[in-house]
């Protein structure tokens, strides 16, 4: 998690103080009261001036024109202040503003800002308001083109993509993504969210997706997202992860080049669990050759997770045994 | 009882180094920038244990210093934080705590007040004084009154007028907004949880189809969303988890698939944590991530299946966080190269005591006076803190007060 930076904007040397502007005389700021010195912040002085006057004019519940330029100073001044873009919100109401040119403005600020709450969901709300995303490709495209794992963009994204029911071209453009980055789990995650929300994941899709996937994998071996992503895919598989032949192929085939990826290690791991639980003697898939992976991983090829394969080690002789304790009542 | 850790060896850590394949995009660049810089740190921490056997040391007087200067003044690079000086309230006081340090009663005293005009006539905290209730601040209001620990702070919360605004920010689908007109995402969930909980006035109305949204915040790759169809990210995962927990419905996740997520955030080489899949390592996701497994391991409990040991890698955590995360001035930090602030203070500060202690044993790398206090996993507060805070508000009666 990142700390963002505060805004330079406006360090004009034209710019006015509020105190110091004639069609202000008539408000009366007020200063807060920071007595009792707790995390008491040194405010510039163009800082205090705004926000005494901020303070005044939500006192006075004043929505105008010159209230909407003071939150303009004021959002800029400090842009996660969630109180300042509600009282922007009520003054837009209120006169009734063209929310086209509101757009402009949040689109030249998030531009500036793109790691912010605030200011992603001011753009939500008007775009929920207009009740028009036509923008939104462009515009979260220009920000994910800054940063591609934006967190706030693809929140965004997935928003009015489902809101108002538009998917179109978005597997290619995650596509694109996954080609200018292979390792972009953002990307990845968008893949699934795309899919799960129109075709869903049906037998057809599941195998254009395995094959897609694998062919990833081939291309960088050590893509956790792209692993993530096919064990993803498996859940969709009814007859669970280890009955798929391609695959199984891929990772034995992976296996025996002597690939010792911790992820297709692991993913053996699982398969071979899957098939001593249901008891289906698959030959290659036992629970000797499980506890042999997991002291694999744990000695060689996975040491800093060391601690998690002694324990699934642990559990899997545990369940083995006989000792399966999941269908015992809990206490407490 | 306290155990003594050793370092990874250079060695080990040569063999840790991400693998390109020939492939190189712009999380792969990122990647190898961040491990020489870290590389870096720990080459030089390795040449300087040849004079010196007691490395590496958590700067504690610093750390503290910084800490105290912070509760009071703060240089004007936190303006942009200035609607989150409740926040600030609770990092620099848990953080304090973390490393043994008791504020006088007086000090004490003014924290409780400047909070009190942090509180929104309708309930619920703001930011700072004046601004609207929103559930984070919230959160760390209370947080901060329960680290205070006296009878002063208790009352400051009016409890019948916080359970009214929870209930406005609730949602039919069982989410909440973070504020009047604000955002949802799972953070909000999870702080009404914490606040109800620890103030005795948590009731199932309040909390209608929560448990359903949250467990819908579960994503394929095993770990939790802001929202559901987002990415697994570690601060959302502790918030769902945890939410979870304090709701005791614990059970409804997939926590195999959880915890395979959770351990392969640890970075094979630096040894902190990242919070997505493919992104950087950063010191805060030590708490957001590290403080998970505690929650997972009481899961695992019930399945009478319970870890004999930390299920990751405490002593690369500790070392990331001692030898990457310490301004020699005081403060804590993301990684080596970023600033210091109080936020990442506190949680590097938090995940340094999840790497420190497991049940009740203590393991320690570098000197044992390295040693920082525990947590209570579902609040990260001194477990003792909120035992005491919950007994004192189980015993009072829910009456709005009207003092203003
Ligand atoms: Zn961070």
């Amino acid at each position: 998690m990142k700390m963002s930076d505060s805004s330079d904007e406006e360090q004009d040397v034209n710019y006015v103080l509020f105190k110091d502007r004639p069609d202000w005389k008539d408000i009366r700021p007020i200063e807060q009261d920071d007595d009792d010195e707790i995390v008491a912040i040194h405010y510039t002085d163009k800082f205090k001036d705004v926000h005494n006057y901020l303070r005044a004019l939500l006192k006075k519940g004043e929505k105008s024109e010159r209230a909407l330029e003071l939150t303009r100073v004021a959002a800029s001044e400090n842009p996660a202040n969630y109180t300042v873009w509600q009282f922007r919100r009520d003054i837009l109401k209120t006169l009734n503003k063209d929310l086209h040119e509101e757009l402009d403005y949040i689109e030249k600020f998030i531009l500036k800002q793109s790691k912010n709450y605030q200011v992603w969901h001011h753009r939500k709300l008007l775009v929920d308001w207009l009740k028009d995303p036509s923008k939104e490709n462009y515009f979260t495209t220009l920000i994910l083109n800054k940063d591609a794992k934006n967190y706030h963009a693809w929140q965004h994204r997935q928003w009015y993509m489902k809101t108002f029911q538009v998917f179109d071209g978005e597997l290619d453009y995650v596509d694109s993504l996954l080609n200018d980055d292979v390792r972009n789990n953002s990307a990845w995650n968008q893949r699934y969210f795309v899919i799960n929300n129109t075709t869903g994941f049906t037998e057809e899709v599941l195998k254009r997706e395995i094959d897609y996937t694998l062919s990833k994998i081939k291309e960088v071996v050590e893509n956790e997202s792209a692993w993530n992503y096919l064990r993803g895919l498996l859940l969709h598989d009814k007859e669970g992860l280890s009955k798929n032949k391609t695959v199984t192929n891929f990772c034995e085939e992976l296996y025996s080049s002597n690939s010792q990826s911790p992820f297709v290690l692991s993913l053996i791991v699982d398969m071979c669990c899957e098939q001593v639980q249901e008891g289906s003697g698959d030959s290659i898939y036992t629970l000797e050759r499980a506890l042999q992976l997991c002291s694999d991983l744990e000695l060689k090829y996975d040491k800093i997770r060391a601690n998690y394969w002694k324990h699934m080690a642990d559990t899997i002789k545990r369940k083995a045994s006989g000792e399966n304790v999941e269908e015992e009542p809990t206490t407490s | 009882m306290a155990k003594s850790l050793n370092l990874r060896s250079i060695e080990e850590l040569r063999t840790s180094t991400f693998k390109i394949e020939g492939v190189p995009t712009v999380t792969s660049e990122e990647q190898c920038d961040t491990e020489e810089i870290v590389a870096k740190k720990y080459e030089d921490l390795h040449k300087n244990l040849l004079v010196n056997k007691n490395l590496p040391v958590l700067l504690r007087k610093q750390h503290i210093d910084y800490l105290l200067q912070n509760l009071h003044f703060l240089p004007t690079s936190y303006q942009f934080l200035d609607a989150s000086r409740s926040w600030m309230c609770y990092w620099i006081l848990h953080a304090l705590t973390l490393l043994g340090t008791d504020i006088n009663e007086g000090t004490k005293s003014k924290v409780s007040s400047f909070l009190k005009k942090c509180q929104h006539p309708d309930g619920g905290f703001g930011g700072g004084p004046g601004q609207l209730s929103h559930l984070a601040p919230t959160y760390a209001a209370v947080n901060a009154l329960v680290l205070l620990g006296n009878e002063e702070a208790y009352n400051v919360i009016d409890r019948c007028k916080l359970k009214k605004f929870l209930t406005r920010m609730h949602q039919p689908d069982g989410s909440f907004t973070m504020h009047e007109g604000g955002e949802v995402d799972i953070r909000g969930a999870y702080c009404a949880l914490s606040v109800a909980s620890l103030t005795d006035i948590l009731s199932k109305e309040t909390f209608i189809n929560t448990p359903e949204w949250l467990v819908t915040c579960q994503t394929y790759e095993g770990g939790f969303a802001g929202c559901p169809g987002m990415e697994a990210h570690g601060g959302y995962s502790f918030c769902g988890l945890a939410a979870l927990f304090i709701l005791q419905k614990g059970h409804l996740i997939d926590y195999n698939a959880f915890l395979r997520w959770l351990v392969n955030r640890q970075m094979r080489f630096e040894g902190g944590f990242q919070g997505r899949t493919n992104k950087l390592v950063d010191g805060c996701y030590s708490f957001w991530q590290g403080g998970a497994f505690s929650l997972i391991y009481s899961l695992l409990a019930n399945e009478n299946n319970p870890p004999s040991h930390q299920l990751f890698d405490e002593r690369a955590l500790q070392e990331y966080l001692l030898i990457c995360c310490q301004n020699i001035h005081g403060g804590l930090i993301d990684k080596p190269g970023k600033p210091r602030d109080v936020y990442h203070t506190c949680y590097t500060l938090s995940g340094l005591s999840v790497a420190q202690h497991f049940k009740n044993e203590s393991y320690i790398l570098g000197p044992l006076q390295n040693k920082v206090g525990f947590i209570h996993p579902l609040y990260n507060i001194r477990p003792d803190l909120v035992k005491k805070a919950i007994l004192f508000f189980n015993n009072s009666k829910l009456i709005s007060s009207n003092v203003s």
